[in-house]
């Protein structure tokens, strides 16, 4: 009965934590993109106020079923995502629910929240909506092969199919899989960029292209709801992405700074460069990311 | 219990306060006024250490910046973009043309007073203001807010029987519905 206790309490906490810990990345970001263009910039707490303001927003808007479904489809896929990454290596509350085989489930469940998006954005009815779901479906089809051939490299390599069992391998051999399968890494690390969507990938919320895309007719609530399952999502991909290459963390703080780093690599890439055209992001991700992640194949076969 | 004017007066303080710190604008830009715009949002302005940031569609805006003269055709326009707009939501005039028609006044296709047809919650005059000017007007906005006094969104409401009048006056081929809600 115990045990059940501490798995929802540290449900509970692991989730607000990854809202917490996104909200001010989030706002980070901003502040770095503001410092780099010689701005001020606003206040690192700024994506809480805008959350707080939408959440106080009236919404006369009615699309139907699936409008309404979107947002709360995205934050429980978001979380459902969360409960199945172990944020911290042991501790009490943060290890999660795994199973060995959770990578493959893994692989299934994070595209199920853009999923969610695209179905709310078609109800709809907006052209940009519609434009930019089909450029976020073609975009994923380019960064999930680089990302699922690394994936699959490690999981051949270590034979196994947990992340779990990734972090022990990295512990017990006493390496990062950074290091001991770098084409992996390599290969996943240039897809990484596309699951963010900062320039030059954010072709899907274009603003001033397809006026915010999928988002278009989403303002108030659910535009809040999006926005705090996208940073709770932005910090599950970059534990799992700790965990699985940067060996996991043993407490939060070693978690927070390998997490703000390799947060920081999409951010800067962004800042410095234009968007891409949808064929020159799929290009780029069936180029040089998956070449790696052929290496990584055969590097772990033989 | 919960429903006093005690809690209110609590929930009044950080609901204004959160409006007030983050203003997503929707800048209709037809007028020759909106080529301040970009200076005031870039480095040298750099308008968002306010918490105001530009928003693509009108459903995700809280505050239409109207920047300069509107024809009455483009009227028809920002009627439908600003109804489109969900409450609660800020109205800006920005230039002398949308105070008494500036130095288009007597022209025979724009409109004089913005007030008539959307209800203003602040002007920046000047023709055209500079982005010190902008930002003024935009702090003027965040004390309104804060003081709970930026209610055009509701005058709107209120009156829209004599807004939709005097909208109708100017716009001789509605061909739209009554309300865009
Ligand atoms: S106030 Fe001056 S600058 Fe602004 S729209 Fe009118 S004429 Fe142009």
């Amino acid at each position: 009965m115990e045990g059940i206790g501490y798995k929802i309490l540290g449900a509970v906490l692991t989730t607000i934590l990854a809202f917490v810990v996104g909200m001010f990345y989030g706002g980070f970001s901003r502040k770095i993109t503001a410092r780099i263009q010689n701005r001020v910039g606003p206040p690192v707490w700024q994506n809480f106020l805008d959350v707080l303001k939408l959440l106080f927003k009236k919404t006369s808007v009615r699309y139907g079923f699936m409008h309404h479904i979107a947002p709360l489809w995205m934050i429980s896929m978001s979380i459902t995502t969360l409960m199945f990454v172990p944020v911290l290596n042991d501790g009490l509350f943060f290890t999660n629910l795994n199973f060995s085989g959770d990578i493959i489930f893994l692989l299934y469940i994070m595209v199920m929240g853009s999923l969610g998006m695209a179905l709310g954005a078609g109800s709809t009815g907006n052209p940009n909506s519609a434009i930019g779901v089909s450029r976020g479906l073609t975009q994923m089809v380019g960064f999930e092969i680089p990302w699922v051939m690394a994936l699959v490299a490690l999981m051949i390599q270590y034979k196994t199919t947990s992340v779990t069992g990734l972090m022990e391998v990295q512990s017990q051999s006493g390496t990062w899989l950074m290091f001991s399968s770098p084409f992996a890494f390599i290969a996943a690390l240039l897809a990484m960029p596309g699951m963010f969507r900062y320039s030059p990938f954010d072709i899907v919320g274009a603003p001033s292209e397809l006026a915010s895309g999928p988002i278009s007719e989403f303002g108030g609530k659910y535009l809040s709801t999006m926005m705090t399952s996208g940073s709770i999502f932005a910090f599950v991909k970059l534990t799992l992405y700790v965990d699985i290459f940067m060996g996991g963390a043993s407490n939060l703080i070693v978690l927070v700074l390998k997490t703000f780093t390799l947060y920081m690599y999409p951010v800067l890439w962004g800042t410095v460069s234009a968007r891409f055209r949808t064929e020159q992001s799929v290009r780029y991700f069936w180029g040089w990311p998956t070449f790696f992640g052929f290496i990584a194949l055969i590097y772990a076969a033989f | 219990m919960y429903n006093d004017k005690e809690s209110q007066k609590i929930v009044d303080i950080i609901q204004n306060y959160a409006r007030k710190h983050s203003l997503f604008i929707l800048a209709y830009g037809t007028g020759c006024g909106a080529i301040e715009i970009p200076p005031t949002m870039t480095s040298r302005y750099d308008a968002e250490r306010f918490g105001i940031r530009g928003s693509a569609t009108p459903r995700q805006a809280d505050v239409l910046l109207i920047t300069g003269y509107l024809a009455t055709k483009s009227l028809k326009r920002v009627i439908k973009v600003y109804e489109q707009m969900q409450d609660p939501k800020y109205v800006i005039g920005f230039g002398s043309c949308t105070i008494n028609g500036g130095m288009y006044w007597d022209s025979y296709n724009t409109i004089n007073v913005l007030d008539k047809y959307l209800p203003v919650d602040v002007y920046i005059n000047g023709c055209m203001p500079r982005p010190e000017a902008v930002i003024a007007g935009f702090v003027k906005l965040q004390k309104l807010i804060q003081q709970g006094k930026a209610d055009g969104w509701d005058i709107y409401k209120k009156n829209i029987d004599e807004y939709k009048a005097n909208q109708k006056k100017i716009i001789t081929n509605w061909v739209m519905p009554d309300f865009n809600f």
